[in-house]
This record gives structure tokens, C-alpha cells and sequence, in this order.
């Protein structure tokens, strides 16, 4: 009885990194991902390609690769630059490649949003002598993320479970916890971390259902 | 005095010519149809004074002051354009109301945000956005749809959604208001309603250009009607010489299609 409430406080504790992780992943790659889907639009060529190119490159590689890279790349090639030792300089690493890979995603999500609203509302907009900022915060953003919350918020759900990928690079998060206790013959804490992702993906549908249901309000 | 004076306009779409030699006025109070076939060139043409496409060639005068000129790019900086853009109100065919704002905000939403963009705007702050409210209110009223100023579009038919629409660019006072279509994307039953607006429009002297199909409406309300094809105008006159006395074969036949149709 006892060994079994141990292993779950240290489950929960776990299951903070995966938390931390997520929360962190989406603080910096929603902004950042509006910043490539912009200059995936750009009209400046240059640009444009550069970043469609980057997309592609981060979108086509898959994101265990990419932490393992970003965690080892900058020795590797003898950068002056390193991650601090330890937990920390990990878990830095891990958000770092997770941010990088999220925001490629969500700005091709920003992207199809964008293009997606109709060339009129632009030049309603135009016509009635408004400014590309005034068109672009008044008239189509509230409709950019009515249209793109469904997306997103499949997306923030992949990344709950995305985030137990940073155990490749030795982040101690709940399923490598459990998998320690499997190793030694233990198989039920392994199961037991798919309650944490249940309920917490649960959370989350909670959440946006009611942020789908503030903008019903009107069709777009 | 012409409010509005288009000289020698031309426009390009690649290696393709969809108006050339476009050459008319507009007296202040007029009304002014412009008919002809589908890919004639009329709906650019709206587009062409309202800025939303870029004439090749030609001029562009309004209240006697040259707001484009094609060989002069002092006349077409990006942020001159923007104000220059409200001498013309325009009403299109697929209505674009902004769909998250109520049925007053989309009247007043281009206002507000004009008059925060005035030096005195802080000071008098109450009292510039309860005028601007109650010229919403007003124009919805005078369109018919004082019961409707918090409906969202989505919750009005397309012939009121369109009403809003010729408010909403009535509220900003344009010099001369446009219509493209109006009506080509109502069904029949909603048509008039519309045309009911525009006519009361007409009768209160709004400078007015209407790009229609609408042939005995164009007939009734406009003081002038353009007949246009294949981007040139091919015949201009008052309702009585073009739909009755048609000089040139191409009207004749345009007019003859349609009467067979009626």
C-alpha cells in the first residue's frame, strides 16, 4: 500500500516536466508561429522561401531527431555555445526543439486561416478607409481564430503527448518514471500514466468546446 | 460642376485589355447606370475609382483635384490612397458585412476608428462616438431596419444584409456612392427591397454610379446610363436615347437580348 502511493506521488511529479514542458511550448511557439506564417506569406521571395523550406525541414524530420539534435548538435559541430549541465540545461534543450517544431505547425494552421477568409472582407475594409492594421485586428482576426480552433486545439492536444518525447534526451517525465519501474518487472505504473494524459486531454476538450462556443456567436 | 471627371482610362490584366479609352463625368446629384454584358469591364471599372485595382493608363479627377494619375506616381502613395478612398463609398455584390459585429457596428465600426485618428478625438471623445452612434442609428432607419441593429449578419436576409451594406457605406459620406450589382446576389423576392433603397437614394440626389443588370430599374432611376462592352463604352446617354433610340448596333442587339428574355 505504501509502495503504491510512493509511485504515484513520484508519477505526479513526473508528470510535472510533461506539464511544465507544454505549458512553456505554448506560451513561445503560438507567437512565434504567427511570425513564420507571416513570413511564409511574405511577398518578399527570399523570405518566403526561406521559411516554406524551413517548415518543410522541420515538418518532414521527426521531432525525436530534432531534440537529439538541438540537445547534442552544438557540441557536436563545436559551438562555443553549450546547455547547462544537468536537469535544467535538458529540460532547456527539450523546450527549445519543442517550440521550434510547434510553431512550424501552428503557422501553417495561421497560415490556411489566414487565406482562408474571403478577399471582400479585406477590400470592405479598404474601401471604408481603413488601414492594414485596423483590417487586419478589427475585421479578420476574430474570424482567423474562429476558424482555426478546431486545428489548434488538436494540435495542443498531440503536443500533451508529444511531450514525453523529451525522455530521449534523459528529461525524466512520467512514462520514462514508469519505465524504470517496468525494467525492474513493475507494469502497471506504465499504465497508469495514460489516467494522467486522459485527464488532462480531458481538460483541454472542456476548453476549447467553450472557447468554440464563445465565437457561435456569429458564422464566418 | 462634374464631381467626378475619368479621363482615357485603361486597364490591364496581363496581355489582357478590360477597359481602354474609358472617358465620362458625373455631375454632383447624378445617377448614373452602367449596363452590359457579363466581362464587359463594369465591375472593373468601380474597382478602378475605388482603388482596389490599379487603372495603366489614364486619370482620375474628383471636386476638380487629380486623385490618380497614372503617369504621375505622386498620386498613387499607398497612404494617400487610403483617404482618397473615401471620396467613394462602395456597395458590393456579395454585401461583405463583417460577420462578429452586430448590424450598427458594421455601420459605425469605419467611423469610430476614423475618428480616433482626429487631433481633437481625446476631448471630445463622448461626444464624437454618440454622434457617430446616432448616424448609424439613422442611416439604418432610413434603410429600413431600425429593429435590426443588433442582429448579427448571419441572422438577416440577404436583401437586408445588403441594406446594411449600402448604410454602412453611407455612413463615411462618400462624394459618390457605387453599387456593383447590388442585386445579382439576391434571389427575385429580395430584389426589391434593395432597389427600393437605391431608388429612395436617387430621389434624394445621392451622386450615385450603379453597375446593374437590373434594366428597367437602371431605366427608372438613373439620369444617365453607360452602355459598356468589351471594355470600351460603347454608347452614353440619358435612359430615353439608349434604351429607346440606341445609336449603335452593338446596344441594339445587347437591348434586344434582354427585352426577348423579359
Amino acid at each position: 500500500m505504501n509502495q503504491i502511493s510512493v509511485i504515484i506521488s513520484r508519477l505526479s511529479e513526473s508528470f510535472l516536466i510533461n506539464c511544465r514542458l507544454f505549458v512553456l511550448t505554448l506560451l513561445f511557439s503560438l507567437p512565434l508561429g504567427l511570425l513564420i506564417a507571416f513570413g511564409s506569406m511574405c511577398r518578399f521571395k527570399p523570405l518566403r522561401w526561406l521559411m516554406r523550406t524551413f517548415v518543410w525541414v522541420i515538418r518532414g524530420t521527426p521531432l525525436m531527431l530534432q531534440l537529439i539534435i538541438i540537445f547534442f548538435g552544438p557540441g557536436l559541430i563545436g559551438m562555443s555555445f553549450s546547455w547547462p549541465n544537468g536537469d535544467a540545461g535538458r529540460f532547456a534543450a527539450a523546450t527549445v526543439a519543442f517550440v521550434i517544431n510547434y510553431a512550424c505547425y501552428f503557422s501553417e494552421i495561421y497560415r490556411g486561416g489566414i487565406e482562408s477568409i474571403p478577399k471582400g472582407q479585406y477590400e470592405a475594409g479598404q474601401v471604408l478607409g481603413m488601414t492594414k492594421g485596423q483590417i487586419f485586428f478589427k475585421v479578420t482576426l476574430l474570424q482567423v481564430i474562429k476558424r482555426i480552433i478546431p486545428p489548434v486545439g488538436n494540435e495542443v492536444m498531440t503536443l500533451v503527448k508529444d511531450t514525453s518525447l523529451a525522455r530521449i534526451i534523459a528529461n525524466k517525465e512520467i512514462i520514462m518514471m514508469a519505465g524504470e519501474y517496468s525494467s525492474k518487472g513493475l507494469i502497471w505504473p506504465l499504465f497508469a500514466t495514460g489516467i494522467y494524459f486522459l485527464v488532462f486531454i480531458g481538460v483541454l476538450t472542456v476548453l476549447f468546446d467553450y472557447l468554440e462556443k464563445k465565437l457561435s456567436y456569429f458564422r464566418a | 460642376m462634374a464631381v467626378l471627371e475619368v479621363r482615357d482610362l485603361e486597364k490591364r490584366f496581363d496581355s489582357l485589355r478590360v477597359l481602354h479609352g474609358i472617358n465620362f463625368s458625373l455631375e454632383k446629384g447624378e445617377a448614373l447606370a452602367i449596363i452590359g454584358s457579363s466581362g464587359s469591364g463594369k465591375t472593373t471599372l468601380l474597382r478602378c475609382l475605388n482603388f482596389l485595382e490599379k487603372p495603366d493608363k489614364g486619370t482620375i479627377i474628383v471636386n476638380d483635384k487629380v486623385i490618380f494619375d497614372a503617369m504621375d506616381p505622386s498620386t498613387q502613395k499607398e497612404s494617400e490612397v487610403r483617404k482618397k478612398r473615401l471620396h467613394f463609398g462602395l456597395v458590393f455584390q456579395n454585401f461583405n458585412l463583417f460577420p462578429q459585429y452586430t448590424v450598427l457596428k458594421n455601420v459605425t465600426l469605419a467611423a469610430e476608428l476614423l475618428a480616433k485618428e482626429r487631433p481633437d478625438y481625446k476631448k471630445n471623445k463622448k461626444a464624437v462616438m454618440e454622434e457617430i452612434q446616432e448616424n448609424g442609428k439613422r442611416l439604418l432607419a432610413q434603410v429600413g431596419l431600425s429593429d435590426k441593429l443588433n442582429f448579427y449578419p448571419h441572422q438577416i436576409s440577404g436583401g437586408q444584409q445588403q441594406r446594411v451594406a449600402i448604410a454602412r457605406a453611407l455612413a463615411l459620406n462618400p462624394d459618390i456612392l457605387c453599387f456593383d450589382e447590388p442585386t445579382s446576389a439576391l434571389d427575385p423576392e429580395l430584389t426589391g427591397e434593395v432597389l427600393k433603397v437605391i431608388r429612395n437614394l436617387a430621389e434624394r440626389n445621392t451622386t450615385m454610379i450603379i453597375v446593374t443588370h437590373e434594366m428597367s430599374f437602371a431605366r427608372d432611376v438613373a439620369d444617365r446610363i453607360i452602355f459598356m462592352d468589351d471594355g470600351v463604352i460603347v454608347e452614353q446617354g440619358t435612359p430615353e436615347e439608349v434604351f429607346d433610340n440606341p445609336k449603335e448596333e452593338r446596344t441594339r442587339q445587347f437591348l434586344a437580348r434582354y427585352n426577348e428574355g423579359r
